[in-house]
């Protein structure tokens, strides 16, 4: 039950709630931050996602970088390009965004390619050219594994976006590296909790978005 | 000049050493994880209820940063490889269990059928059916899974050293030896890589029977 102590300490203390330190301030904070590696992030893999899976070439040039994204360590390269950039949201940003670019990349890819070909290749017949082939036949069709990858990506952002307060920024992972150098369990377990709190809102919101974009003629559980 | 490989003493291993610290901290837990969501896994394909509750509850685990579970098991634990390797077993555990319920889920009902007109009984069927014709998705599971696991080591940098490879980003940052964090994360990226590519040929020898395309994933 300590977990659970530790947490209620930390939500109740009102000094937490209020000035440059409290816990809306870093929400705010957090949520910039993840907001913006995501859109990155999407701005990289969503087109080059929707191209290679259309076209079907590059598959495994593609399967190649994404493992090498996926195997590169965020904590490292934040390390790395702070020594090499000094202070400033790139040395941050730049971790995340290679996170976050994989899962996108390859479902993407995969979400494109698993479309039924007769469908598309209807389309093809009435003579649609390929853009429209791809946006008004593909992508209604892709769109709830596509937004499957930016699901994952953007919760792998939220619970990543904390080492930010490693390099000095803010965001709710202050709570978490300063609790651990001052042995103050009860930030770290608050800390903590507001992430997995924001993850299970980062979830949420995906699911509205898949009701309220995804053709109901598509839908599908998940 | 110091050369690329050369590392302060105080980190207590040659490189080689901590390249194989590293791969002990991530590949044990992600063992763990697989022997934890096999049977996980087998009561979410035999009881269908139970599957979205367990989704939702690793999905959460998931959410939460590598740090802030090391600092909580500290005081269990102590600053030791566990403390580095039981969030990461959990962490597998949200990629693994969907792969192979999925995996388990795409056996074919005919297949199973034939199965038992063969008089298989349940385990049987289960060990010599349907576990080798989820080895491509459980592999797919493994493979994001084990990479994900060696990048996250690092991070036990934080509690007292012990992140394997990592600890050299901290040498790098007192030492004022940007070499060493490159060391580290490109040695990190490379042993992805490889775990990787491990891992396909791996599904290549357990799958004789599967076309040898690319495996995308």
């Amino acid at each position: 039950m300590n977990v659970l102590n530790f947490a209620q300490a930390f939500f109740s203390d009102s000094a937490h709630w209020h000035g440059y330190d409290g816990i809306p301030t870093r929400f705010v904070e957090h949520v910039q931050y993840s907001l913006e590696a995501l859109l990155v992030a999407a701005a990289i893999g969503l087109p080059v996602g929707l191209l290679t899976g259309h076209y079907g070439r590059g598959g495994n040039a593609l399967a190649l970088v994404a493992t090498a994204g996926r195997a590169l360590p965020s904590f490292g390269l934040l390390v790395l390009m702070f020594i090499w950039l000094g202070l400033g949201m790139l040395p941050v940003m730049i971790p995340l965004v290679v996170l976050a670019v994989p899962p996108i990349l390859v479902t993407t890819y995969e979400a494109i390619r698993s479309v039924d070909p007769s469908p598309v290749d209807a389309a093809r017949g009435m003579g649609m050219s390929e853009a429209r082939v791809l946006l008004q036949v593909e992508v209604p069709v892709a769109l709830p594994l596509i937004l499957s990858g930016l699901r994952t990506a953007a919760i792998q952002i939220v619970s990543t976006a904390t080492i930010a307060a490693y390099v000095s920024f803010g965001g709710l992972g202050r709570y978490i590296i300063d609790g651990l150098y001052q042995r103050n369990y009860e930030k770290v377990i608050g800390g903590a909790t507001l992430v997995a709190g924001l993850a299970l809102v980062t979830l949420a919101v995906f699911w509205a978005a898949a009701r309220l974009t995804v053709s109901p003629g598509v839908r599908r559980s998940g | 000049m110091s050369g690329f490989f050369d590392l302060p003493s105080d980190l207590q291993h040659s490189y080689l050493g901590l390249v194989g610290l590293h791969l002990r901290e991530a590949l044990l837990p992600v063992l763990a994880g697989l022997l934890v969501s096999l049977p996980i896994a087998q009561l979410c394909v035999r009881f269908r209820w139970i599957y979205p509750p367990v989704l939702g509850i690793t999905t959460v685990l998931y959410a939460i940063p590598s740090l802030a579970f090391f600092v909580v098991l500290i005081d269990y634990f102590g600053q030791s490889e566990t403390t580095v390797m039981i969030p990461l077993a959990l962490y597998s555990l949200v990629v693994l269990v969907p792969a192979i319920v999925d995996g388990v889920r795409s056996v074919p009902p005919e297949t199973l059928a034939a199965a038992q007109a063969m008089g298989f009984g349940a385990v049987r069927r289960y060990f010599q059916v349907q576990l080798p014709i989820a080895v491509p998705a459980i592999i797919a599971g493994l493979r994001v899974a084990a990479v994900s696991s060696i990048s996250l080591v690092s991070v036990g940098m934080l509690i007292g050293n012990q992140g394997a490879l990592g600890n050299m980003l901290w040498n790098a940052q007192t030492y004022h030896r940007p070499a060493l964090a490159v060391n580290s994360v490109l040695t990190i990226g490379v042993l992805g890589v490889l775990v990787d590519a491990a891992l396909v040929l791996v599904r290549l020898l357990l799958t004789p029977w599967m076309p040898r395309k690319g495996a995308t994933r």
